[in-house]
């Protein structure tokens, strides 16, 4: 027996130029708030974007953005509805303010599921917010999304950049390209993890200050865009859609 | 309405087994569809039946639904699903996204919510006949 779904993934996303997947070794690294600023920037700058929370037992990029009482619209599968300038898609649109203990199979079982029904149309970047770690989330999109490339979000922290060379080393392995590394929440003018960084062979896409306004402006999309990590996320974005050859609409 | 995605995964899937089989033409296909995927059959039979390509003019497509069955992986109870015992909303969810099924539905006997659906989940390709 072979499950379908998954021979219906690539036709789903034949219209999606590229796929950033919003990684990291390690959870509280800040890759949501990463993730979700940087599909708004991106779409501010006047790409189509998507912004797709993978993170199934912990969702919040929809917290991040203000996000509630919106659904997808069903039209021979599910259409992400758009928001802020986004075609937005979570879990929580079903799951709701409800725990959602799920395993790994479980995991697994509703990637394909959501992957095989989502119509996402025409996008310039699916930004994808990753669950932490190199788990089965992480395993099975490798397997499922032939485009996808990682950005990896660490801190300057040692414990964060050890796990960070060992999903580089994974994706090195499995020929998965690695647009580069951001340093979330630095503190110092440190180039450790720069260096770190340049020794694993990738790019380092910048550093991101620890900015206490972010916390006061989960849930208000302009706020965030005033914040100082929405101000390096442009030069992130700028570096990204350089790196990755995109013109600008 | 997403029958017709998952409609469309079948017609896919059969497509690529039956050119890596050699088949001309398609005379049957077999698919089991789990309980949990609550799906409205004859949504999907129509959107197979829209979605045929040439290939599979003449092929009956023969769908078979398996029952949701539930272990507790707290306590080992075994339990089947039983849609009248879903509210309205979860049941919506759970036809969309059946994992959402563990933000739902607890173990009957220790109310735990960590169990495994041993039947009755997912869409599976059983069987592509066909001459070649």
């Amino acid at each position: 027996m072979t499950d379908p779904r998954i021979s219906v993934i690539s036709e789903r996303l034949k219209e999606v130029n590229r796929v950033i997947a919003v990684s990291s070794g390690k959870g509280g690294v800040g890759k949501s708030l990463v993730a979700s600023t940087l599909a708004l920037t991106l779409a501010k700058k006047g790409f189509k974007v998507g912004l797709f929370d993978l993170d199934f037992t912990s969702p919040s990029t929809h917290t991040i953005l203000g996000i509630r009482g919106i659904q997808p619209k069903e039209d021979k599968g599910i259409v992400p509805p758009s928001v802020h300038g986004l075609k937005y898609m979570s879990i929580v649109y079903y799951s709701g303010e409800e725990a959602t203990p799920l395993r790994g199979l479980d995991v697994s079982n509703a990637l394909i599921e959501l992957l095989a029904i989502t119509r996402w149309s025409e996008l310039d970047f699916l930004v994808l917010d990753m669950p932490p770690g190199i788990g089965d989330a992480t395993l099975d999109l490798v397997r499922l999304i032939e485009k996808i490339e990682f950005l990896i979000v660490t801190t300057p922290s040692r414990l964060a950049f050890e796990t960070v060379r060992k999903l580089a080393g994974l994706l090195k392995e499995l020929g998965v390209p690695v647009v580069g590394v951001v340093e979330n929440m630095k503190m110092n003018l440190s180039k450790t993890i720069q260096q770190q960084t340049r020794k694993l062979d990738l790019a380092y896409l910048g550093a991101i200050p620890y900015d206490t306004k972010v916390e006061q402006a989960i849930g208000n999309v302009n706020k965030l865009l005033n914040t100082v990590l929405a101000d390096k996320a442009k030069n992130l974005a700028t570096k990204i859609v350089s790196k990755l050859c995109i013109n600008k609409p | 309405m997403h029958e017709w995605a998952l409609a469309e995964a079948v017609v896919a899937a059969a497509s690529q087994t039956a050119e890596k089989e050699g088949l001309a033409e398609v005379t049957e296909v077999r698919v089991k569809v789990g309980e949990l995927q609550q799906i409205e059959l004859d949504i999907f039979e129509f959107a197979l039946s829209q979605l045929k390509t040439d290939r599979f003019r003449n092929a009956k497509f023969k769908i078979e639904i398996a029952k949701a069955e539930l272990k507790c992986r707290a306590c080992g109870h075994d339990w089947a699903f039983d849609r009248e015992k879903v509210d309205e909303n979860a049941a919506e969810a759970m036809h969309f996204v059946p994992e959402v099924a563990h933000a739902y539905i607890k173990c009957p006997k220790c109310g735990s919510p960590d169990f495994a659906v041993t039947e009755g989940r997912g869409v599976w390709l059983q069987t592509v006949k066909g001459v070649k």
